[in-house]
């Protein structure tokens, strides 16, 4: 070859006439339209979007380069946490066809066709709301109604798939940087904290995962500014982050910590890979910075002469507090516990949420100027009727704090769950059995079988423990959150899922044998409320010297004078009822959180009191219109 | 005689591409050419100013439309520069062929112009139906068949499809077994030895200095390729060879590019024989938050033209703060036409522009 290339031939006047045997050839081109070319399997045409799978995020109008789509609001689609009414509009005008819409998108739901034509007259159709063949059965034709002569955005073909989303190739991060964590086999034997944090590195990290579609803010009970803060720590401002916490969030180090986190279950990352971990990072917020008061440098505003009474310290109570006080209130908490965070307090066993965890949020708060007085209980240290006479307005974030019972045979013989909990952490402890049964299959229940579980471990070093939860719920149906049921697995926790309690059966010493438990039929009833029917004759026997019952609490209202108390309207599903000021029946009363909402959770507990706050604000200021 | 100013272009049978160049001539005797680009000026490099690292990718591919993965590929390779990015060694292969496919259907869209220029029919027809076939591959690898948006940062979008290596295998055999005919009838066809040869000549000094690169320098006899000086994506791992001529002419460039299109099928072929199995993509960080650290890279690749450079500026944000392209056609169309044409026949202005081989789009940006 390197001869050929140096001499480069011979030019001759005859050889071209070699060409001449192409003319008895056949012709390469193709006789359009009668010929088509079927272009390749990965070819970028028009667009195709699943509107079932689209959650309307708009991931792709951000990153599109030109500018081609527009995110429409589409009225007839329902929205729901982690899913808006909008669906991308593209601009064939504009569109590129590079595809980074499709690596982007998080469903998966948009994707690009083999098709390219488009032939129409108005120049106006040239903008396309993204649909496929499932909604759209008139624009996708089957191959024998369908003619390239009419080919448009409104004639296609069907089953026309080209560039398709891939995981591997997408343009966001699908996998979550794993949260350090004490491992299983040591931190069942003491109370130590399981989540060890994330450091300055994994935070970072994992905040850069973050596509900032805001579909967890609309998602979460709170609306606390998600992207904004996640944002601030990817760019190492945790203070600014924490900033950002705190325009809705007072207490970011509890809630960091046990929040039941409905923004990642409304996360565009989770549909096809991991949510982003927005209650770890609101943590690495709330324990990187040491000192909230010094960063924040809150100023409560000109001091008026309203005051609030407010009846209990837990999550809502505290930020009811804080939203009360920052506009110049003054502000008494009461709570019959030594310290505040209310049911977080007793609840959560310290694996979870430690003391001094809950002492921060509540230390920087009675920093601002709120008077806590605790160690008393509303209706025995203090009269209802006094708070009522000395306050301007009163809330009420007294929770759920009666345990419910069973009731079934002998069911006086068990401890109550919370009475447990409230046992092993402000009193003297509680010696446990070997064989202990949690009757529950929530949070609750697990929390009080993995903190028995820890309790044995110390009790009776070296011997064989056996902690069980019993509950109605099947897997499938069982209200603890999956996390927490992986993490009792993992500490060596056993299930008894789908059994309903019998009878607590005891022995001759009255002392408590085991638990007989029948076969659960369904737990809810068709309108989708509980209602629980058996198998009666499928029974089955669970041995145990100790039986704690989980199954869900009640509030207390008996500090209420009888008189008020039949004031107090309720809904239908047993919740008070308050207006849009989250003003109860009885003037100047206000309530949030588990007695108002059936959530009954920490965040939407501090949703209630952020707008129940805005309505005292607006009560104190214009009472006499009210 | 009177002298006269002639107005080559854009509007004109003999010009490919959006220029023009404006002749004084006297008879058909050109006393002064002076190329006019900027009929095709888009402003790429300020716009990528405000767009995002990513945003850049779909568009850089447009500065060049004959050869647009060369484009891709500096500016992937900029971006890798500057963000510490890897490469995985498939996508490093994968790149490489991509590469020379995209240079062989360059240089047959070359052929096609420079044939039709000089009359050639024919042969343009089949240089035209080859480069469909290659088009072909692209379609089938990328998504698309001119703009490929393919190679971007960390690696390439999507592995080979399933039967590509036998579909290049095939394809390249096709082309192949035709050399003998484009052979025949246009390379060692005497019209084109008596258009071509000692017309738009230049000597080795002149080229360097005007800075020409590529098929122009090599056709002066310098042995002048960035895929052995700095070699990027796997051009170390294969075997290839620089054709070089002496003369310097028209003639020699035209057939530096039929050299070049079997030295990119060898080059293509030993890389479908010796790609690793592995990953293709490091994944980027999330786009919308990506930031490249502080900084400034030259990077650059033998396009099918020559040296195209890139040379980027970083200040820490989301965006670059300049880019700037050092394009081949650039001192080819500007600086060595002009001077070539001087003295020149009306008659060679098409033929000695079109064996230079400028992309207008390339010198406008």
């Amino acid at each position: 070859m390197k001869e050929k290339l140096k001499n480069g031939g011979k030019p001759s006047l005859l050889s071209p006439f070699k060409a001449i045997k192409y003319l008895f050839k056949k012709p390469v081109t193709l006789r359009y339209p009668f010929e088509l070319k079927e272009p390749s399997m990965r070819y970028r045409g028009f667009h195709l979007n699943d509107w079932d799978k689209c959650t309307g995020c708009g991931n792709c109008a951000d990153i599109c380069p030109n500018e081609a789509i527009t995110m429409q609001e589409i009225p007839e689609i329902e929205t729901e946490p982690g899913k808006k009414n909008e669906r991308p509009q593209i601009d064939y005008g504009r569109c590129c066809f590079c595809g980074l819409c499709i690596d982007i998108c998080p469903p998966g739901s948009l994707r690009l066709s083999r098709d390219y034509f488009h032939i129409h007259f108005k120049t106006g159709t040239f903008n396309l709301l993204a649909k496929d063949e499932k909604i759209d059965k008139e624009s996708f034709l089957p191959l024998d109604k369908y003619s390239v002569l009419k080919a448009s955005l409104a004639h296609r073909k069907k089953d026309n798939e080209g560039f398709a989303p891939d995981l591997k190739y997408s343009l966001f991060e699908p996998e979550r940087v794993p949260m350090p964590q004490v491992r299983p086999e040591e931190r069942k034997l003491s109370f130590i904290e399981q989540v060890l944090g994330y450091s300055r590195e994994e935070a970072k990290r994992e905040a850069s995962r973050c596509l900032e579609c805001k579909l967890c803010e609309e998602a979460c009970p709170a609306h606390l500014k998600i992207s904004d803060y996640i944002r601030a720590i990817y760019e190492d401002r945790p203070d600014e982050s924490l900033k950002k916490i705190f325009e809705d969030n007072p207490i970011p180090s509890i809630c960091g910590r046990i929040c039941m986190k409905h923004c990642e279950e409304a996360c565009s990352l989770s549909i096809r890979g991991e949510s982003v971990a927005v209650r770890w990072l609101k943590r690495y917020a709330a324990d990187t910075i040491e000192d909230y008061k010094r960063t924040l440098e809150l100023k409560p505003a000109k001091a008026t002469s309203k005051k609030v009474a407010v009846i209990g310290a837990g999550p809502g109570g505290l930020s009811v507090a804080y939203f009360l006080r920052l506009k110049g209130h003054n502000v008494t908490v009461f709570d019959s516990l030594a310290g505040g965070g209310g049911m977080m307090r007793i609840g959560p066993p310290p694996y979870r949420l430690p003391l001094e965890a809950i002492d921060k949020d509540v230390n920087h708060i009675a920093s601002l100027g709120v008077q806590f007085t605790f160690n008393t209980t509303v209706g025995k240290d203090i009269l209802f009727e006094d708070i009522m006479k000395e306050y301007d307005a009163v809330y009420l974030g007294i929770g759920t704090t009666v345990n419910r019972s069973t009731r079934v045979k002998n069911s006086e013989k068990c401890l109550l769950a919370l009475n447990f909990l409230k046992e092993n952490k402000m009193g003297k402890g509680l010696k446990v059995g070997k064989e202990i049964i949690v009757i529950g299959g929530g949070n609750v229940a697990l929390d009080v079988a993995r903190e028995a579980l820890r309790i044995q471990y110390m009790q009776y070093h070296n011997q064989k423990v056996i902690t069980r939860t019993v509950s109605l719920e099947d897997w499938d149906e069982m209200p603890a959150t999956e996390e927490e049921i992986e993490d009792a697995k993992a500490e060596g926790i056993q299930f008894s899922p789908g059994w309903g309690p019998k009878e607590v059966v005891l022995d001759e010493k009255g002392s408590i044998k085991g638990l007989l438990c029948m076969k659960v039929k369904s737990v809810f009833d068709e309108e989708g409320r509980f209602r629980p029917t058996f198998y009666q004759e499928n029974e089955t026997f669970l041995k145990g010297d100790m039986i704690i019952e989980a199954i869900g609490q009640a509030p207390d209202f008996s500090f209420i004078p009888e008189k008020l108390f039949k004031k107090l309207e309720f809904t239908e599903r047993k919740k008070v009822k308050v207006n849009e000021n989250g003003m109860t029946s009885i003037p100047r009363v206000f309530a949030g959180g588990d007695i108002v909402n059936l959530n009954l959770d920490a965040v939407t507990a501090i949703a209630d009191a952020k707008s129940a706050a805005e309505g005292i604000v607006l009560y104190l200021r214009c009472s006499h219109s009210f | 005689m009177r002298e006269l100013e002639l107005y080559f272009g854009p509007q004109h049978m003999g010009m490919v591409g959006n220029m023009s160049i404006t002749l004084k001539v006297e008879g058909d005797r050109i006393l002064e050419a002076q190329t006019n680009p900027g009929w095709l000026h888009r402003g790429f490099e300020k716009l990528m100013e405000y767009r995002t690292w990513i945003q850049n990718f779909p568009m850089v591919c447009r500065i060049n439309v004959i050869e647009p993965d060369s484009m891709e590929m500096v500016y992937a390779m900029g971006v890798e520069k500057l963000a510490k990015i890897e490469v995985p060694e498939r996508a490093n292969y994968i790149r490489t062929i991509v590469l020379e496919l995209s240079r062989l259907s360059s240089h047959l869209f070359g052929c096609w112009a420079y044939a039709n220029m000089l009359g050639f029919d024919t042969i343009a027809q089949w240089a035209m139906y080859h480069r469909d076939l290659v088009l072909d591959l692209f379609e089938e690898l990328t998504g698309a068949r001119v703009y490929h948006i393919y190679i971007w940062p960390g690696g390439v979008r999507r592995d080979l499809p399933k039967g590509f290596k036998n579909k290049v295998l095939s394809t390249l055999h096709t082309i192949g077994s035709s050399v003998p005919d484009y052979d025949a009838t246009f390379f060692n066809n005497r019209l084109f030895y008596e258009r071509a040869k000692q017309i738009g000549k230049i000597t080795e000094k002149e080229a360097k200095e005007l800075g020409a690169t590529g098929q122009i320098l090599r056709a002066t006899g310098m042995k002048f390729d960035i895929r052995k000086i700095e070699p990027y994506a796997a051009y170390d791992k294969v075997d290839f060879e620089i054709p070089t001529r002496e003369d310097g002419d028209a003639y020699s460039r035209v057939w530096l590019i039929r050299d070049e299109m079997i030295q990119s099928v060898h080059i293509v072929m030993q890389c479908l024989e010796k790609i690793p199995q592995g990953e293709v993509y490091n994944r980027i960080p999330n786009p919308f938050k990506w930031k490249v650290a502080k900084g400034e890279a030259y990077v650059r690749v033998e396009s099918s033209r020559g040296e195209l450079g890139l040379y980027m500026v970083s200040n820490g944000k989301d965006k670059p703060y300049r880019v700037h392209f050092r394009t081949p056609s650039y001192p080819h169309g500007l600086l060595i036409l002009e001077k070539l044409l001087e003295n020149a026949s009306i008659a060679d202005v098409g033929n000695t522009m079109i064996s230079l081989y400028v992309v207008a789009p390339e010198i406008d940006r």
